[in-house]
């Protein structure tokens, strides 16, 4: 497109009052004067247009507008690095506006580590092409070509004359297009700046000095703090409401929609001891499966529909002429998502319009949900997303807006939603519980030459990964009536090279708590499953676990023998098949390890972890890990590092210590006494290696390390003890429980 | 029936309205007075994130009833620790650290680690961790705040 028309065309914009359309929403807390008036409708949304990724003012400020949000994992600094290489500007030139639907591009849910690998990439092709628009119009009022102009720092250069972007273009659009499906060129990853270096975060001082301002901090002028009371057994009835129970405390209100219950009050603290005080009488309800049998529980669902994936040759007829078989039964716990902060939105009804302000990871989808809820068109609901406490997945933050916006609409006022510690143990939706069978046929040279996983594990509807809100369901308002899980059968398909293979998904009708997707969904599961599977065929064989894998590994794929190969030497790992020899003595030591090509498609990740097993007590230590990891190109390494070590810490918790329990009626983990998580002194230490390709894409490093944890553990355990957990979390029970089967 | 109270909150006398002497210290310092730091994680006393000084020690502000403070009570919130002009050594080291990921337990981790310092400048690996072994993160940032501690030990 030509430049002088889109700079005409904008100026024009400008005339007609659309200059004023780039409203940054700041993290002040504050609503702006724009924001109220919906200003910013006029902007560009469309993954097509450059305009909705950037915007560059009349003093050469950047404004990035990102539907991808960061969730407390430091991706924004990386995006605006991103940015601020392909457009030629200084970092501290660049803003970044995260997760508003009504300035941000809908580039789907944060999630599955792809806020480098689609959403950044998407940025890098807009600013491409802005970068090259401005040197064309820059060239063309200097007579010169643009590839005698050099760029530093948003200012062009062409022998002594100069001209800066916001001479050509401050304040105004660019109203170019750009195709991701057919990128524009970009730079040369070796004319990066500041990709690749480990620019320190840019909202870490605020958060050490109390200024960071989360949604918990979020206040809306006029508004309620409202407090939810759940039902105390899933499936239970509002029979009745004792008002009169919460009439000493200061302006406290009763809402009460069909089975949804709330307390309003003008503090936050009248709200909560409302919410403590309120009497109600509940149904009975016992919906919940037998724990005790939860396994058979979940075999015996109805299925309602097989998916197989990864199907080389035929198994069967391999499994049934194989000299030697094997089989084995992971199963993995249900999961909470157990952020910190408890979820917390606010929302405002005003002029027929609803704004909601939380901390989802998909304020697009969010928008959608409400909308329907409401009986609204999505164009009169604004998500705006502030971050909050670490989320590692689809928790409650959705449920609190729409708790929020039920309760502005019927009180008539902002209001603002803080669930419970309880609130959240008991109601984010959790990490479905998973079952995996594997199988094995070995020729009579020890070869594999069959390879099965049958997995129970529940549906993903169509349509779409709308988690239903709760206040939605409790209300009986409408509902999208979703089974929404994530995309957990990835990883299901073996990444090793069998002649006969395959995985059957057998998706489950129903699972015993609304799931959703917890960080490394499926694939962690499938990775443990899988990888343990790996280890005890190596072990049956009395082959080392790594040389196995090596043998397994499509030779062409180097990349994933490379992790392998560089984790020999940074584990300085000893070739040996597993368990270890002479196991005596009460705390007995071994290694294990594991191995994941991601989604069999991208980041691969390698690791060895060495434990400590009390064989009187059944305890685990763990006291390292070696993690080797290829996610291509590295835009920021401390950013990875950190998020490297928050995916072993993290899962090295799920897998030694957490699990949802539960009655026939009701959760019974609702705090952290109940559902205990790692602890500093059980803390690992992490010993890395990364691998750069700064010519290769960049791919996420969000969740990949956390897949391969619970196998590594499990592996470590068997080469200690020669005893196999199969069971997640590995608890000193469990461990004993086996000690005691094989003894 | 409102009740004033006095506090001493980050050196400052200051005079709140609350209609419950039960009331968490929490709420007067994230409510009464806007300060941030001071988060809500459980109400329970079981995660830190809340945490502040009274007197030099270590307190959950969660449970900590107003009506067990007294006037004199030295308050001490992350804002008073240090500010981005003035940081305190701990605030330094773990912004250089990098020691943060969501940082909702961090106030709850410095403010710990600030009072580890002041009775024993030079804690060992073991000695952080016992110190912090009361305060969660589900992130998994334990590796980096250890390290943070370490360095801001180095800063004395």
């Amino acid at each position: 497109m030509n430049m002088h028309a889109a700079l005409h065309a904008s100026r024009r914009d400008i005339l007609k009052g659309a200059g004023s359309l780039i409203v940054s929403f700041s993290f002040a807390g504050a609503i702006t004067e724009a924001m109220a008036q919906g200003a910013a409708a006029a902007k560009p949304l469309a993954l097509t247009e450059v305009d909705s990724f950037l915007a560059i003012d009349a003093k050469g400020k950047v404004t990035v507008y990102s539907g991808k949000v960061d969730l407390g994992t430091g991706v924004r600094t990386a995006l605006m690095q991103m940015v601020a290489d392909e457009l030629d500007v200084s970092l501290q030139n660049v803003t970044l506006i995260e997760g508003d639907t009504a300035t941000t591009p809908a580039q789907g849910t944060t999630w599955g580590s792809l806020t480098i690998q689609i959403g950044g990439i998407q940025l890098r092709n807009a600013a491409a092409v802005a970068r090259q628009a401005l040197l064309e119009e820059a060239a063309k009022q200097l007579n010169t070509k643009p590839e005698n102009l050099r760029v530093s720092n948003g200012i062009i250069f062409g022998g002594p004359k100069r001209l800066t972007y916001a001479e050509l273009i401050g304040g105004k659009q660019f109203n170019l297009k750009v195709d991701h499906t057919k990128p524009p060129k970009r730079k040369d990853p070796k004319e990066y700046r500041v990709v690749g270096k480990s620019v320190p975060r840019v909202d870490i001082p605020a958060k050490l000095t109390g200024t960071f301002t989360y949604i918990h901090d979020f206040r809306v002028p006029g508004m309620l703090h409202g407090r939810v009371v759940r039902p105390p057994a899933f499936g239970a009835k509002l029979q009745s409401v004792d008002e009169s129970s919460i009439k000493h405390i200061p302006n406290a209100k009763v809402v009460r929609q069909g089975d949804f219950l709330a307390v309003v009050a003008e503090t936050e603290w009248n709200a909560i001891r409302a919410a403590r005080a309120l009497q109600a009488n509940w149904s009975k309800a016992e919906t919940l499966p037998d724990p005790d049998k939860l396994w058979e529980y979940v075999r015996n669902s109805k299925i309602a529909k097989d998916e197989e994936y990864g199907k080389v040759g035929d198994s069967a007829a391999a499994m049934a002429g194989a000299a030697r078989k094997m089989s084995a039964t992971y199963d993995f716990a249900i999961h909470t998502h157990g952020s910190i902060g408890p979820s917390c939105a606010a929302a405002e009804f005003k002029d027929g319009k609803l704004v909601s302000w939380s901390a989802s990871q998909a304020t697009h989808n969010l928008r959608n949900q409400l909308a329907k809820m409401f009986g609204m068109p999505p164009a009169d609901v604004r998500c705006i997303y502030l971050e909050g406490s670490g989320c590692y997945g689809r928790n409650g933050h959705e449920d609190a807006a729409a708790d929020a916006a039920l309760l502005a609409k019927i009180t008539g006022r902002p209001v603002r939603v803080q669930w419970s510690r309880g609130d959240e143990h008991i109601w984010d939706p959790k990490g479905p519980p998973t079952l995996i069978d594997l199988r094995a046929g070995l020729d009579a040279s020890g070869n594999v030459i069959a390879w099965e996983h049958e997995s129970w594990i529940p549906q993903q509807t169509p349509g779409g990964f709308h988690v239903p809100l709760i206040a939605a369901s409790l209300t009986g308002m409408p509902a999208d009536d979703h089974i929404a899980p994530g995309n957990i059968f990835q990883n299901a398909a073996i990444g090793y090279k069998f002649p006969n293979a395959k995985s059957i998904c057998h998706r489950l009708e129903t699972t015993p708590f609304r799931p959703s997707w917890i960080r490394t969904p499926g694939r962690m599961q499938n990775t443990y499953a899988n990888e343990c599977f790996m280890d005890e065929i190596a072990a049956q064989l009395s082959v080392d676990p790594i040389e196995f894998r090596l043998k397994y590994l499509d030779p062409k794929d180097e990349r994933g023998i490379e992790v392998l190969r560089r984790l020999k030497t940074l584990a300085k790992w000893e070739t040996r098949p597993s368990p270890r020899r002479n196991i005596t003595g009460n705390v007995v030591r071994g290694r294990g390890v594991s191995y994941v090509k991601y989604e069999n498609s991208r980041t691969y990740v390698a690791t060895v972890c060495d434990v400590e097993v009390n064989r009187t007590t059944g305890e685990i230590r763990v006291p390292r890990f070696y993690v080797v990891h290829d996610c291509g190109q590295i835009i920021n390494p401390d950013g990875l590092r950190n998020q490297i070590e928050g995916n072993v810490i993290q899962t090295l918790s799920r897998t030694l210590i957490e699990e949802v329990k539960f009655d026939r009626s009701r959760i019974m983990s609702v705090d952290w006494e109940t559902y205990p998580i790692l602890t500093f002194p059980q803390v690992p230490e992490i010993i890395m290696d990364l691998v750069d390709r700064p010519n290769a894409p960049p791919w996420g490093a969000g969740e990949p390390a956390a897949a391969v944890i619970p196998s590594a553990v499990s592996n470590a355990v068997f080469d200690a003890t020669g005893i196999r957990v199969r069971s997640v979390p590995f608890t000193p029970d469990k461990v004993k429980a086996a000690m005691k089967g094989a003894a | 029936m409102a009740i004033t109270k006095s506090l001493n909150v980050n050196g400052r006398q200051v005079s709140i309205q609350i209609d419950d002497p039960e009331m968490p210290l929490l709420y007067a310092l994230r409510e009464n007075l806007g300060l941030k730091s001071p988060r809500f994680g459980c109400g329970l006393e079981q995660c830190g994130a809340c945490s502040v000084h009274i007197n030099g020690r270590v307190v959950r502000s969660c449970v900590k009833p107003l009506k067990e403070l007294r006037a004199t009570d030295r308050i001490v919130t992350l804002e008073g620790l240090g500010n981005l002009q003035n940081l305190h050594r701990v605030q330094r080291a773990f912004i250089e650290e990098q020691a943060v990921q969501c940082g909702y337990c961090i106030t709850g981790m410095a403010m710990e680690a600030a009072a580890l310092l002041a009775r024993n400048p030079n804690p060992t690996d073991a000695q952080i961790k016992q110190a912090l072994a009361h305060n969660l993160c589900k992130c998994g940032t334990h590796a980096r705040i250890i390290r943070a501690v370490k360095r801001a030990a180095r800063y004395a």
